[in-house]
């Protein structure tokens, strides 16, 4: 298991798409750190050949027809958007 | 030194369901500005994924068409980037147990001429997974506008192997790859709308090296024609590059079709750390064998195998069948014709059915489904022509009105007096006599054993009975007569 | 008992509504009266709609008026958290990233409510995005405990537990993924059930840990616990996670007592940190069952240690993930200060979200992160499966297990500023949702201070109706749940 020490903030920022500030940087860095190192124990547990458990329950299968229902009309689809024009949603000009 | 271009494409295809992947709010193209939303597309807080089983079988039949071998477990991942278009900001897909694995797509190559086959090549698939397609950004002066439309639209990726050498080679490959698509019912697979999109991986090196060079992605190839003529700049400007000493640069490329240029995108600041992880909101797809046999008996028989059944079958000229396979509803209609005509007249059906009717309905602008003519119906044509009840010049009157009104070939022949004389066999005899008797020179031909000679008397006797004369009798007349002679 | 209408149980109101002898717009009057006393000092709710819910009690009582009353919660006020959505209401997760956002639909448990003729009152203040056990994280405040206004209520739902316990709801919905149903429910003193994952639908649950999240009732009785229950209980297409089975009549099977008679203590659950008074209230509790004639063993869940941890790592994980979707774009807080998309990100998450969700959403990005994501992620599920095979292990030997609800009772707003320390709070109630298992937190005693102390009992999965009863049993024979706190 990696060390505690790796956690990169800058780059998981990034990542996670949060613009931290420095003091919050310098105090998730500490307290992840400690979160981190008491992780590690997870590393005394033997784990050969076991199964990891994605769902408690788990089914297969679990599906619909495809039959088309209503939707939410546009107004309501774009009720909650901060900017829209035209009925479409606006954001900055996208570069790609 | 020479090079070799190494190409791999990656092709999505929509898969054509009437609900999205996840949610059952309608699937569509060309509808207004987000009006095919619901909480879910929107990823609006607190909704969940449902899959859709049509989306399932469907690219599950897509990969029984393609050889590719079924996985028994499947399950969802989590691919995690956050863009615009991306409601989730994540897309459900499947990261390392996808749908299908492996199989392979058969193409032919342009062959010496129009009516010469090509070389036929297998192309081996990596993989074929299932996912969600995002919505559509459009770019203005100074911001973006999304259309969500088209997200969570069920999308499958079709993986080949780095095996396709040219751009040639990639044509084909889309071709086949589309009219498999299509043929299948899985997609309609319109390129301008965005039904099947391309990307391709090109890189080059020394022929010979087993080793692959670095790989340029070529994105935004949106139609067949531009995914061959960006991937043939693309060659070239690797090989120009090459030339003057420099190194190619591992980079994403955006073709413009129109100009025939293509330019470097913008490089990400981060590489992608994509963060996959299974999707706890979906639970795995398993795949029992009785599953994939029920779709099984739905595939079509893929198009070069038809091909090669009406060679065998129907002893049809390459020519014929490069038209009729390629698109199952016109091959379907074709078998029908034939079977009603005699495998025998196969070929006369193929060439009433490319020469003729598609070109009624090419300037009808009409689908084979609108044809008023049925595939019975022209076999019973066919039957009439080679009876002599019909003769060839009178047939093609018949079936153009036949198109028109949809009736049946001998009804339209007899009323409007199309049908070969019914024999008046003194007229016969004596408009036989006059065309002897006006071709002396003929005449002597046939006496002394040139059998051809003969048919420079039927275009008299032809024009004397005003083309309604039947051949088989006309023939057999001269010959009674010559004999006597 | 004549009890103030606002303290009342649902079972008793629901005979009094049959009867005639109330209303439900008196009770709902009733109901916000009492919220206008008290909710000031308490702080449970985000939002109230006091005309809608008025609105709904007519029609309620215009229904059984009309002789087509849609069953015995019809005319109770339910009060939600605020993870869960109503269509045309609110629904903020206590973050200013969705201060402003108004749900265009009903999550399925609403739609249920809403087929039972239940009331739908107000929303509840939480820990932002149900990350934190002491409802200090929520953006618009911190609610406090009615029984003393100066500590916390729990957390994440401590707004559900604290209106019930201040009567300003007849029962309330809350969410559970490491013990954010049970642990509120410990400290203010009232029933609180998580049940088995997937027996109720988590459609329109603002997502935390998708693998762990689970919807449920906070109530004055266990009674009521399974009368809610009913009507949230059963499969619903739009969650695929949601189980598949026939669903039994649950207070029924309360009433008719517990078929089991095997109690499992389980040893690794009173260890250092356990608060005394909350140890030896867990101790008289097995005495009880003793005295009842249950038999009484201990037994071994040798993987509690590495609860914590796994939970931390699925938890974030699964949090960095779906709460990737607030980004100011279709929807929430939106940043004016973004000269591109990038920015638009970074900052609107930056400005929309509180220390907590961040330093988990950092934690989440990071097990996943390139390279880290088999000694992380994957390693905290196959603990996961130690963990599960623990707790069937001990099924084989008893029915249920007893234990406390958590380490300590309420503590003083402030008091635990390390998170980690915040995070032990969860230590007795996570390994049941990484296990999928259905616990329920029953009053069990208070503190010398006069602070409640909650019992936890875990069950089989999906055998709510046994597990109902068991606690039922402790319950009848104690009067902990009929004391209200003075304010």
């Amino acid at each position: 298991m990696p060390g505690a020490d790796e956690l990169d903030i800058d780059h998981v920022a990034a990542l996670a798409r949060l613009a931290l500030t420095p003091e919050e940087k310098s105090n998730f860095s500490r307290q992840l750190g400690g979160v981190l190192q008491h992780i590690e124990q997870l590393r005394k547990v033997d784990v050969t050949g076991v199964e990891p458990t994605a769902h408690a329950f788990p089914v297969v299968n679990v599906w619909a027809d495809d039959v088309a229902r209503p939707g939410l009309t546009t107004a309501a689809a774009l009720r909650n958007a901060p900017a829209q024009r035209q009925n479409l949603v606006v954001v900055p000009k996208v570069v790609e | 030194m020479n090079y070799e271009a190494v190409i791999g494409l990656e092709v999505h295809v929509q898969i054509k369901t009437r609900s999205k992947m996840f949610t059952r709010v309608a699937s569509g193209y060309g509808h207004e500005p987000n009006t095919l939303t619901d909480p879910v597309v929107l990823a609006l807080p607190g909704v969940l994924p449902v899959m859709n089983k049509a989306a399932l079988d469907a690219v599950i039949k897509a990969g029984l068409m393609l050889g590719c071998e079924i996985a028994p477990v499947c399950k969802w991942d989590r691919k995690q980037y956050f863009y615009p278009d991306s409601p989730k900001n994540y897309q459900i897909s499947q990261y390392d147990q996808p749908i299908c694995l492996g199989g392979a797509v058969e193409i032919e190559l342009p062959g010496s001429a129009r009516n010469v086959m090509g070389e036929h090549k297998s192309i081996p698939l990596t993989r074929i997974h299932l996912e969600e397609d995002v919505g559509k950004l459009n770019h203005g002066a100074t911001d973006s506008l999304i259309d969500f439309n088209r997200a969570g639209t069920p999308l499958m990726e079709i993986v080949s192997e780095p095996a396709l050498r040219s751009a040639d080679e990639a044509f084909a490959y889309l071709t086949a790859l589309r009219a498999i698509m299509v043929q299948g019912g899985i997609s309609d697979c319109d390129m301008e709308k965005g039904q099947l999109r391309c990307d391709a991986n090109i890189s080059i090196r020394p022929v010979g090296q087993t080793t692959l060079g670095t790989k340029v992605e070529l994105k935004n190839l949106n139609s067949i024609s531009f995914v061959r003529d960006g991937i043939a700049h693309e060659i070239k400007r690797q090989m120009a590059v090459l030339a003057r000493g420099g190194t190619i640069v591992q980079e994403t490329r955006d073709y413009d079709g129109q100009t025939g240029a293509s330019q470097s995108l913008r490089s990400k600041e981060m590489a992608h750390d994509y963060r996959y992880f299974p999707d706890p909101d979906l639970m795995p797809v398993q795949v029992d064998q009785a599953w994939k046999e029920r779709l099984r008996a739905g595939c079509p028989e893929l198009p070069f195998d038809r091909q090669r059944r009406y060679f065998t079958d129907f002893q049809l000229p390459y020519t014929l069948t490069s038209v009729l396979v390629w698109d199952r509803a016109l091959a379907e209609y074709f078998e029908a014709a034939a079977c009603a005509a005699g495998n025998d007249k196969a070929q006369a059906v193929g060439n009433w059915i490319v020469n003729d009717l598609l070109r009624e309905l090419g300037q009808a602008g009409l689908a084979l489904a609108d044809s008023k003519v049925r595939p019975e119906q022209l076999a019973e044509l066919v039957r009439l022509v080679d009876t002599g009840v019909l003769l060839t010049g009178a047939a093609k009157e018949v079936f153009v009105e036949m198109f028109a009104t949809g009736e049946a070939p001998a009804a339209v022949a007899r009323r409007r007096g199309l049908e070969a004389a019914p024999t008046d066999a003194g007229a016969l005899e004596q408009w036989c006599r006059e065309a002897i008797a006006g071709n002396d020179k003929a005449r002597a031909e046939f006496k002394s054993g040139k059998d051809s000679a003969i048919n420079a008397f039927k275009g008299p006797v032809m024009k004397a009975a005003k083309g309604k004369a039947d051949p088989k009798a006309v023939d057999a007349t001269l010959r009674r007569l010559l004999a006597g002679d | 008992m004549a009890a103030e209408i606002h303290y009342q149980t649902i079972a008793t109101l629901a005979a009094r509504l049959a009867a005639g002898e109330l209303s439900a717009v008196e009770l709902m009057q009733a109901v916000i009266d009492r919220t206008r006393a008290v909710d000031d000092r308490v702080r449970a709710f985000n939002s109230r709609d006091e005309a809608d819910a008025l609105a709904q009690a007519a029609a309620s009582d215009a229904r059984r008026s009309a002789g087509e009353a849609m069953g015995p919660l019809d005319g109770i006020p339910v009060a939600l958290k605020d993870v869960i959505a109503v269509e045309g209401q609110p629904l903020t997760a206590s973050s200013r990233m969705l201060a402003d956002f108004v749900s265009p639909y009903d999550a399925t448990v609403v739609k249920k409510l809403r087929q039972a003729g239940a009331v739908l009152w107000g929303r509840l203040n939480l820990d932002e995005f149900a990350m934190g056990s002491s409802t200090e994280n929520s953006a618009f405040g911190a609610t406090h405990n009615p029984w003393d206004l100066s500590r916390v209520p729990g957390g994440s739902s401590g707004g559900s537990a604290a209106a019930l316990a201040a009567g300003e709801a007849i029962a309330t919905l809350g969410s559970d993924t490491g013990g954010s149903i049970r642990q509120p429910a410990a400290f203010c003193g009232v029933v609180g059930l998580k049940p088995s994952y997937g027996l109720v639908s988590r459609y329109g649950l603002i997502a935390f840990a998708s693998s762990l999240d689970q919807v449920g009732p906070f109530t004055r009785t266990v009674e009521d616990a399974a009368m809610l229950l009913q009507v949230l209980a059963g499969h619903d297409p739009l969650d695929s996670t949601s189980f598949t089975a026939e669903i039994p009549d649950y207070r029924a099977a309360v009433c008719a007592g517990p078929r089991s008679r095997r109690l499992g203590i389980p040893k690794e659950y009173f260890g250092a940190g356990l608060d005394p008074e909350v140890a030896a209230a867990v101790r008289a509790a097995i005495a009880f069952y003793a005295a009842q004639g249950w038999e009484i063993q201990e037994v071994s869940l040798p993987h509690t240690e590495f609860c914590l941890d796994t939970y931390y790592i699925i938890a974030t994980a699964e949090a960095s993930s779906n709460l990737a979707r607030y980004d100011g774009i279709r929807y929430g807080h939106r940043s004016q200060s973004a000269g591109d998309v990038t920015e638009l990100y970074e900052k609107s998450r930056a400005e929309g979200f509180g220390a907590e969700v961040k330093r988990r959403i950092i934690l989440g990005t990071y097990v996943l992160s390139s390279g880290y994501y088999d000694a992380y992620y994957r390693r905290a599920q196959q603990v996961r499966t130690l963990i599960r095979s623990d707790f069937l292990r001990a099924y084989e030997q008893v029915d249920a297990l007893l234990t406390p609800t958590s380490p300590m009772p309420a503590f003083r707003h402030g008091e635990k500023a390390d998170p980690l320390a915040m995070y032990l709070c969860d230590i007795y109630t996570i390994g049941v949702n990484l296990a999928g298992l259905p616990a329920i937190s029953i009053p069990g005693g208070f503190t010398q201070a006069g602070l409640p102390i909650g019992l936890q009992l875990i069950g089989r999965p999906f055998r709510e109706a046994e597990l109902l009863a068991t606690a039922r049993n402790y319950e009848q024979a104690h009067d902990w749940h009929q004391r209200r706190p003075n304010l």
